[in-house]
């Protein structure tokens, strides 16, 4: 019988190596999975490259991380939001890299390593700063920029319910980051709120498929305002 | 260039401008609003219009802020404010959002600068101040995907200085795309005979605005004075 739900927060985070790849799904404080960050800090790994819209606020979640040194780097489209000064702190340290990219092409990076693609080219960056280094080419009359899949070592995903195939619904637009990192990692760990008995979910209505899904761990959402 | 010191006026608000921007979405358009002045846009759209808001983190039918006892959590604004879903909206995931921006599936995308030049060249994310980090979020993605490009801002910076110029001083967001400017003076498009100005606030004459201005504007063939409502908020 396949079961992917794991019984703490401990087991869910389990294994993750010193320079790995996380995926961190969000939008501001919407739609990340809190318990699954402060699982990861308390595991204990090292110089990790972060994928996140934002750059974690307070002193919780991606935010602790940085602040106690787990982070070498963030690839991000916007680390000004919010009380970000654990991010602003070790910027101005240099302790940590950041590597801006607009916002659709951090999740379109990802949803082409989800497919097992090599890339793609995008009018968004092009003749601009942020497309410096990297290979432009006209396509049609329009200059384009050539963008790499970006994969991750593990995701760690928030949804609202999940079946123990790992068959997944989000709320709202929690929804965000969530379904796409879920796809683009080689373990994908999930946070929910309620699970439900296999059959529940309304098959049309699923958003993430359970073969994305590698572990799934219930959990109280932390109440945390930024 | 004389300016006439006698001339009288009152410059628009944030949200007469906005109503402004909103005059020109047509039913059926889907737009999507930066940060900023745009935001205020839904506002305004006429109630006999039926004009559906895009919003990057997800939400298509974007409705105004919740009434007092709606508000979830789980439920905000390109801004991290909280919003509203109307009757018929939806929720995507972000590539999806993306795409619909990137892909040209949008009518209109109203954002916020810093500059505009001429030739429409947009500048509107980073200032390149040395003490935090730049952030671009999604404003190069709107800059390049949707139909059309139409940008409200102040007509001069906080010092006075022009914001449309010969050439944008800061970095780009994205060249050659900007169509229509709406002002707190004017509304000003950018054509390939250069910037033309569609309409005035009361009592600005162009003459006024050219002073507040790097580059040449005409009047437009079909130039109409302005006729903003009461102060909005």
């Amino acid at each position: 019988m396949i079961d992917k739900r794991v019984e703490s927060l401990e087991a869910a985070v389990a294994g993750v190596k010193d320079g790995a790849t996380v995926l961190v799904p969000g939008f501001g404080a919407v739609g990340i999975a809190d318990n699954l960050l402060e699982a990861l800090h308390d595991q204990g790994a090292k110089e990790l490259t972060i994928v996140a819209n934002n750059s974690g606020n307070g002193d919780h979640g991606l935010a602790r991380l940085i602040n106690s040194g787990r982070v070498r780097k963030v690839i991000c489209s916007y680390p000004r939001s919010g009380d970000y000064s654990a991010f602003l702190k070790a910027y101005r340290a240099k302790s940590l890299e950041l590597e801006l990219v607009p916002q659709g092409t951090i999740s379109e990076r990802m949803r082409c390593a989800a497919a097992g693609l090599g890339g793609f080219f995008s009018p968004v960056s092009a003749g601009t700063k942020l497309a410096e280094g990297k290979e432009q080419r006209e396509i049609d009359g329009r200059l384009h920029v050539f963008e790499k899949p970006l994969k991750g070592d593990i995701a760690l995903v928030k949804a609202a319910k999940a079946d123990r195939w790992g068959n997944l619904v989000y709320r709202k637009s929690a929804r965000n980051f969530n379904p796409v990192c879920a796809m683009a990692a080689e373990l994908t760990v999930v946070e929910v709120e309620t699970m439900v008995e296999l059959g529940t979910l309304d098959p049309e209505a699923v958003v993430t498929p359970g073969i994305f899904v590698d572990r799934i761990v219930v959990a109280e959402p932390l109440k945390i305002r930024s | 260039m004389t300016v006439d010191a006698t001339a009288r006026y009152t410059p628009l608000t944030r949200h007469q401008m906005a109503w402004r921007a909103a005059q020109d979405l047509p039913e059926g358009a889907y737009v999507n609003l930066g940060i900023g002045i745009p935001t205020l846009t839904s506002g305004f759209v006429p109630m006999t219009r039926e004009v559906i808001f895009h919003s990057e983190n997800g939400v298509l039918g974007m409705g105004g802020p919740p009434k007092p006892g709606e508000e979830d959590e789980e439920l905000t604004d390109a801004g991290k404010n909280l919003t509203t879903l109307v009757t018929g909206g939806c929720y995507v995931h972000h590539a999806d959002a993306f795409l619909m921006i990137r892909g040209g599936h949008l009518d209109f995308s109203l954002l916020g600068a810093f500059e505009v030049s001429e030739k429409g060249d947009l500048a509107n994310w980073t200032t390149e101040d040395a003490e935090f980090p730049p952030g671009v979020g999604g404003a190069m993605d709107l800059a390049v995907g949707a139909k059309e490009i139409r940008v409200l801002m102040e007509h001069t910076d906080k010092k006075g200085q022009p914001r449309i110029k010969f050439k944008c001083s800061y970095p780009l967001t994205a060249a050659g795309v900007v169509k229509r400017i709406y002002t707190n003076y004017a509304v000003i498009d950018v054509t390939p005979q250069g910037l033309m100005v569609a309409e005035m606030i009361p009592g600005m004459t162009l003459e006024i605005l050219q002073a507040m201005t790097e580059p040449k504007l005409q009047l437009a063939p079909g130039y109409k004075d302005m006729m903003p409502p009461a102060r909005a908020a």
